[in-house]
C-alpha cells in the first residue's frame, strides 16, 4: 500500500550479505568518515573504484536501486548548479589558479579548476551512494539494533532504531487511511489552496495521527516491560550473528582505507589534491 | 548519562518512524523545489512532551533513514535535524503540557523552535558543510537559512496549533455543563 | 489445599488521577491451573483487576491501594514489574502493540533477550514455544503478513517463553473476525492443557469465550465483584443481563420461549445443552406462534449499483472481483468477511479513495467514474473504525463545522446546518464540549455527526461497534437503527454477526475478494456452505432450532430477531 518507493532490504546470497550487521555498520561508518575528511582526486577515485567493485559483489542489481539512483543524481545536479550559482569562481580561489575554459555572462565563466572543483565534490558523494544503499540493502533489518549495541550504542538506544523500523509501515498505512478519509472531508494537501492553508489543514491529519502515535508509545511500552524490557544493563540478540574471519578482514581493510585516506591527504598539509600549480 | 525510560525508547521508537513517514511526503510551497518539512512540526511537539534525547534521536534516527533511503546521508544535515530536536526538548524541559497551554507556554515552545532552527540551519548544518564537504560559503548560508525559516514556519504553525489541541484534548473534566 | 497463585485480600485502587477508586472490597483467590474468565462492562474494573496483577498498576499507572495483593505469595506492591512477569503472562488486547520484533522469531525472543539467556538456548526455546502455538512455520515472517490470529499466537507465545504461572488475557476476541475468535479460545484452551498454567481472560463476548470450557466466572461492576461463581449457575440466573452483560443468544431465546434456564440443562455452551421434551415444545409453539407474523419489507428504489467490480493494489494481485450488486434507497445492509476478505477495500473503492481497475459504481443511475473525493463525499459518507482516528479538531462544533467550512459554505447556512445535525445526533447539549470528555460511543456520534453534516445519501460505516461492550454497542447502534428510520441508507461493513442479524434485514458476503452472496442476514448464518467458505461462524441459534427439532433454522433466526425488535425494544 506505501506508494512511495523506498528502498528496503533485499534478500540475496553474497559475500556482502553474509557479513555481520555489526561489520557493515563498521564499514558504512568508517567510509562516510573517510569521504568527508577526504578532498584528494587520487582518493577518491580509489574509493570509488572499491565502491563499485564492492557493489558487484553483493549481487543487487542496478535495476532494484533505479529509483535511489535517480533521486541521488537530481539531488547532485541540483547541489551543482546551486554552487555554481552563488560562486562560479570557487574553484580558482581553491586551486590558485585560473584557466578559463568559456566565457557565459556576466561573473559566469566556466573555469577548470571550477569544474575540477565541481569534480571532486561529486565524486565525494557518489563514492558514499553505493556503500550506503548496500547497507541497507544487504542489512537485514532485524540485525541493525544488534549492530548498533556491537559498536557500544546503549541498547536502548538501539532498539528505539528497531522501534522506527517495526512502525514505519503502521505510521504509513495509518497516515493513508487518516489523511483519506479527510480528503472526504474537504482536506487536501496536495490541491491548489494557499500555503497558510495547507498548512493549517495538514493539522487535521496530523492531529489524529499523534494522538493515536500517543496511546501506541502507551500500549507498547506497557508492553515491553511487561516483557522486561529494561531489566538488566545488558541483553542477549536472538540475530547477533558471530564474527567470521570475513568480518575481521573486512574491518581490517576498511580501517587502512581510512589510514591510508588520512595519510595521503594530509601528506602536504592539505585536504585537497592541486594538479594546477 | 541517565538510563532512558522504557517510554522514552518507545517515544524515539515511534516519533522517529513518524519523522520518516512525514518526511517522505512532500507538500509542495510556491517556492521551487522547497517543501513544507511537516516532521519537524512533529519533532518539536515529541521534543516538548518527551525531552531533550528524545528530541535530539528522533531527529537523527528519522532523517538518516529518510537521507539512507534515499540518496545516501548528508550527515551535515542530519546532525543539524538532531541539533533542532536537542535544542527545543532543553528549552521547553519546564514545560509542562499536561497541565494545559497558555498563551505564555506557546510563546515560550517557539522561542525555543526559533532558537533551535536558526542555530542548527543557521550555524550547524553550513559550518559542518564547510568542514566536510568545502562548499562555498554564501551558497551554504543562503540554503540553511531558506530551510531554518521554512521549518521554523512549519514548526511556528503547524507544531503550535497541534501543541494546542493536544493540551485541549488532555483538559481534564470539570465544569462541563449541558446546554438546551 | 494449595495456596492460591493470585490472593485479592480486601483489595481497593485508586487511580492517582481519579477521585473515586475504580476497585473497591476485591477478594478473589485463582488457584493454579484454574481457568477463570472475568466479566463486566467497560468501566467495570475488569481490566484494572489485570492490570494489577501483572503489576502496569502500580508501577506504570500508579495510584493509592488499600488492603492486599499476592502474587504466588509474594506481596505485588513489594515487587517489581518484571519480578511479576516471571510469574504472570499477558496477552494485551491490541496484537500491533505487542509485537514489537521485526519478525516473529524476534518477538518471541524478546522476554529471553531481556533476561540474557544465551542465543543458543534462545533458538531452542524459540522455536519449542513456537511449536506449542503452531507458529513455528513463521519464524521469518513480519507483523504485516501476519492475520490477526496469527499475531495473537505470537504474542502468546512471547509470553509463554518464560514459563509463567498465570496467563492474562485481556479481550483477546476484540480485534477478530468469528472464525479466528474461535480459533483462538480453542488456541487458549490447548495451551492451558498444555502447561498447566492458571488462565485468566478478560472479555465481554461471552457466548464467543464459553466456546470452550471455563471453571467459573467473576462479574465485576462498579469496581466490585458482583458473582463469583460456576458458569452454569451465573447463567441460570439472571445476573449478567442486570450487568449489562450480554448472555448467549440461545439462551435468550429460551427465555423468550418461556423456559426456565436450570443450571442442571448445563447452559454453558450449545452443544452441552441438555433440554427435556417440555422445553422442546415451548420452544416449538413459540416459534409457530411467530412464524405467522413474517413479513418482507418493501424497499424504494435504486441509490447504489456495483458492476463487475475490479481491484488491485498492485497490478498482480487483486483485493477485489466480480463485485455486484445494487442498493435501495432506505435499506441497511451489512457487508460481511472475515478480516481481509476485501470490505474496506470495497468502500474504499465507492468513496473513490482507490481507482478500481475495471467496473463501475453508479449513484442514482450516474457513473461516478472521473468523480473526486471531495465530489462523491457529498453524497456518500464514509466513516471509519477508531473515531479517534478521524476526529481532527479537540471541540466537537468545529469537528463537526469542519467540512462545510473547507466548502466555503456562508456563516449563518452553516450554522444552521450544524445545529441540525447535532440535533439529530444527540449532541446539541454537548455541542461547546471538548472532544476528549465524550466516552467513546459519543465520540462515534460525533464522527458520524461530522459526516451527516453534509448530507450524504449513503453512509458506510467500517465496524462501528468494534470493541465495545453491550451497552456501547446498543447504544451506537440504536442510533444508526434510528438514523435509518430517518431516511438514511447505510450500508456497515463488519464481522460481528450479531450486529448484522439483529440489524440488518440484508447481507453481501466476501470472502479472499470474491462476493459470495448477497442474502439476507438470517440465511448467512444458517447455511452452512457458506459459513464455512466465509469463515464465519453459525450462530448458537441454528443448532438451537434442529436440536428442538426445527428443521428451517433460517426461519427460526428470522422469527427470533423480529421478536427482539419487536417485543424487547
Amino acid at each position: 500500500m506505501a506508494r512511495a518507493a523506498i528502498l528496503s532490504y533485499i534478500k540475496r546470497n553474497s559475500l556482502v550479505h553474509e557479513l555481520t550487521g555489526t561489520t557493515k555498520l563498521i564499514f558504512f561508518l568508517a567510509w562516510s568518515v573517510a569521504s568527508m575528511i577526504t578532498y584528494d582526486t587520487r582518493v577518491l577515485s580509489g574509493m570509488l573504484l572499491i565502491s563499485i567493485v564492492v557493489f558487484k559483489v553483493s549481487k543487487i542489481r542496478i535495476r532494484d536501486i533505479s529509483i535511489v539512483l535517480g533521486l541521488a543524481a537530481v539531488f547532485l545536479l541540483m547541489n551543482n548548479l546551486f554552487v555554481y550559482l552563488f560562486s562560479p569562481e570557487y574553484g580558482v580561489e581553491l586551486y590558485e589558479s585560473r584557466t578559463v575554459l568559456l566565457t557565459i555572462a556576466g561573473p559566469y565563466t566556466i573555469t577548470l579548476q571550477q569544474l575540477f572543483y565541481h569534480l571532486n565534490m561529486t565524486m565525494k558523494v557518489i563514492c558514499v551512494v553505493p556503500v550506503a544503499l548496500l547497507f541497507i540493502a544487504c542489512t537485514d533489518p532485524s540485525e541493525f539494533a544488534a549492530s548498533l549495541a556491537g559498536i557500544g550504542i546503549s541498547y536502548r538506544i538501539g532498539y528505539s532504531v528497531s522501534l522506527a523500523l517495526r512502525y514505519i509501515p503502521d505510521v504509513q498505512r495509518e497516515y493513508h487511511n487518516i489523511s483519506q478519509a479527510q480528503q472526504a472531508r474537504g482536506i487536501d494537501l496536495s490541491g491548489k489552496d494557499k500555503l497558510f492553508t495547507r498548512m493549517k489543514n495538514s493539522v487535521a491529519i496530523l492531529l489524529p495521527l499523534v494522538l493515536s502515535s500517543l496511546n501506541r508509545i502507551e500500549t507498547v511500552s506497557n508492553a515491553m516491560e511487561l516483557r522486561g524490557f529494561g531489566r538488566n544493563k545488558k541483553r542477549t540478540w536472538y540475530v547477533r550473528r558471530k564474527m567470521q574471519r570475513n568480518d575481521w578482514l573486512t574491518i581490517a581493510f576498511v580501517l587502512t582505507v581510512l589510514i591510508v585516506d588520512l595519510v595521503v591527504t594530509f601528506w602536504d598539509g592539505n585536504r585537497f589534491y592541486n594538479p594546477f600549480v | 548519562m541517565k538510563k532512558l525510560s522504557v517510554k522514552t525508547v518507545v517515544a524515539i521508537g515511534i516519533g522517529a518512524a513518524l519523522f520518516f513517514v512525514l518526511g517522505k511526503i512532500s507538500i509542495p510551497t510556491p517556492v521551487p523545489n522547497t517543501y513544507v518539512s511537516l516532521q519537524y512540526a512533529i519533532q518539536a511537539v515529541f521534543a516538548t512532551l518527551f525531552g531533550p534525547i528524545a528530541g535530539l534521536l528522533i531527529g537523527f534516527i528519522g532523517h538518516t533513514l529518510i537521507d539512507a533511503t534515499s540518496y545516501g546521508p548528508w550527515w551535515s544535515w542530519i546532525i543539524a535535524s538532531a541539533f533542532a530536536g536537542l535544542v527545543i526538548g532543553l528549552v521547553t524541559l519546564k514545560l509542562d503540557i499536561n497541565e494545559g497551554l497558555d498563551s505564555r507556554k506557546t510563546v515560550q515552545f517557539n522561542v525555543a523552535q526559533i532558537i533551535a532552527h536558526l542555530l542548527s540551519w543557521g550555524l550547524v548544518a553550513p559550518c559542518l558543510d564547510i568542514l566536510i564537504y568545502s562548499e562555498p560559503i554564501e551558497k551554504l548560508f543562503v540554503q540553511g537559512l531558506v530551510a531554518g525559516i521554512a521549518n521554523m514556519i512549519t514548526t511556528g504553525v503547524v507544531g503550535s496549533l497541534l501543541l494546542v489541541a493536544y493540551a485541549k484534548t488532555v483538559v481534564k473534566k470539570g465544569s462541563l455543563n449541558k446546554e438546551n | 489445599m494449595a495456596s492460591p497463585v493470585i490472593s485479592f485480600q480486601d483489595y481497593g485502587f485508586q487511580y492517582m488521577a481519579q477521585a473515586e477508586p475504580t476497585l473497591r472490597h476485591i477478594n478473589l483467590d485463582i488457584y493454579s491451573g484454574e481457568k477463570v474468565l472475568i466479566a463486566g462492562t467497560s468501566g467495570s474494573g475488569k481490566s484494572t483487576i489485570g492490570n494489577c496483577i501483572n503489576g502496569l498498576i502500580p508501577f506504570a499507572y500508579p495510584g493509592k491501594s488499600t488492603g492486599k495483593l499476592l502474587v504466588d505469595g509474594k506481596d505485588a506492591e513489594q515487587s517489581s514489574i518484571f519480578e511479576l512477569s516471571h510469574t504472570v503472562g499477558t496477552v494485551l488486547q491490541d496484537t500491533d502493540g505487542q509485537f514489537i520484533g521485526l519478525t516473529v522469531g524476534e518477538d518471541i525472543a524478546f522476554a529471553p533477550e531481556n533476561n540474557c539467556v544465551p542465543q543458543d538456548e534462545m533458538k531452542q526455546l524459540v522455536s519449542r514455544v513456537a511449536g506449542l502455538v503452531d507458529i513455528d512455520h513463521h519464524l521469518e515472517y513480519a507483523p504485516h503478513e501476519l492475520s490477526g490470529g496469527q499475531k495473537q499466537r505470537v504474542s502468546l507465545a512471547g509470553v509463554m517463553v518464560e514459563d509463567v504461572k498465570v496467563l492474562l488475557f485481556d479481550e483477546p476476541l476484540a480485534n477478530l473476525d468469528p472464525a479466528a475468535g474461535r480459533t483462538t479460545i480453542e488456541l487458549i484452551d490447548m495451551v492451558h492443557e498444555r502447561t498447566g498454567a492458571a488462565v485468566l481472560v478478560i472479555e465481554h463476548r461471552l457466548e464467543d469465550v464459553l466456546w470452550r470450557r471455563m471453571d467459573r466466572i467473576v462479574l465485576m461492576n462498579e469496581g466490585g465483584i458482583v458473582a463469583d461463581m460456576p458458569v452454569a449457575k451465573l447463567l441460570a440466573g439472571n445476573l449478567l443481563l442486570q450487568h449489562g452483560i450480554r448472555e448467549p443468544l440461545y439462551l435468550t431465546a429460551l427465555r423468550y420461549a418461556g423456559v426456565e434456564i436450570r443450571e442442571t440443562m448445563h447452559p454453558e455452551h450449545v452443544g452441552s445443552l441438555v433440554l427435556g421434551q417440555e422445553d422442546k415444545e415451548k420452544v416449538r409453539s413459540w416459534y409457530h406462534m411467530l412464524r405467522t407474523g413474517i413479513h418482507s419489507e418493501q424497499y424504494g428504489q435504486e441509490l447504489l449499483r456495483i458492476e463487475n467490480l475490479k481491484f488491485g493494489y498492485t497490478a498482480d494481485k487483486t483485493t477485489l472481483q466480480d463485485v455486484n450488486f445494487t442498493i435501495h434507497k432506505g435499506e441497511m445492509v451489512s457487508v460481511v468477511g472475515r478480516n481481509g476478505a476485501g470490505k474496506s477495500t470495497l468502500a474504499k473503492l465507492i468513496c473513490g479513495f482507490e481507482q478500481p481497475v475495471s467496473g463501475s459504481i453508479y449513484m442514482d443511475g450516474r457513473d461516478l467514474k472521473g468523480d473526486t473525493i471531495k465530489e462523491r463525499a457529498v453524497r456518500i459518507g464514509y466513516v471509519m473504525q477508531n473515531p479517534n482516528q478521524m476526529i481532527s479538531k479537540p471541540m466537537i462544533w468545529d469537528e463537526v463545522e469542519m467540512a462545510l467550512l473547507q466548502s466555503g459554505m456562508p456563516k449563518e447556512e452553516r450554522s444552521r446546518r450544524v445545529e441540525e445535525t447535532l440535533k439529530i445526533c444527540g449532541l446539541y447539549p454537548f455541542r461547546n464540549w471538548p472532544v476528549s470528555a465524550l466516552s467513546f460511543g459519543q465520540k462515534k456520534r460525533v464522527t458520524i455527526a461530522s459526516i451527516l453534516v453534509q448530507r450524504p445519501q449513503i453512509i458506510i460505516l467500517d465496524e462501528p461497534t468494534a470493541g465495545q461492550d453491550y451497552h456501547h454497542y446498543t447504544e451506537i447502534m440504536d442510533f444508526l437503527k434510528e438514523l435509518n428510520g430517518k431516511g438514511y441508507t447505510i450500508l456497515m461493513i463488519t464481522h460481528d454477526m450479531h450486529l448484522m442479524l439483529e440489524y440488518t434485514r440484508r447481507a453481501i458476503v466476501f470472502s479472499e475478494g470474491r462476493m459470495l452472496a448477497d442474502t439476507t442476514a438470517a440465511h448467512v448464518l444458517n447455511d452452512p456452505g457458506l459459513v464455512e467458505a466465509a469463515n464465519l461462524k453459525e450462530t448458537s441459534l441454528y443448532t438451537l432450532s434442529l436440536a428442538c427439532g426445527i428443521d428451517e433454522p433460517q426461519v427460526f433466526t428470522e422469527c427470533f430477531i423480529g421478536y427482539e425488535q419487536k417485543e424487547v425494544r
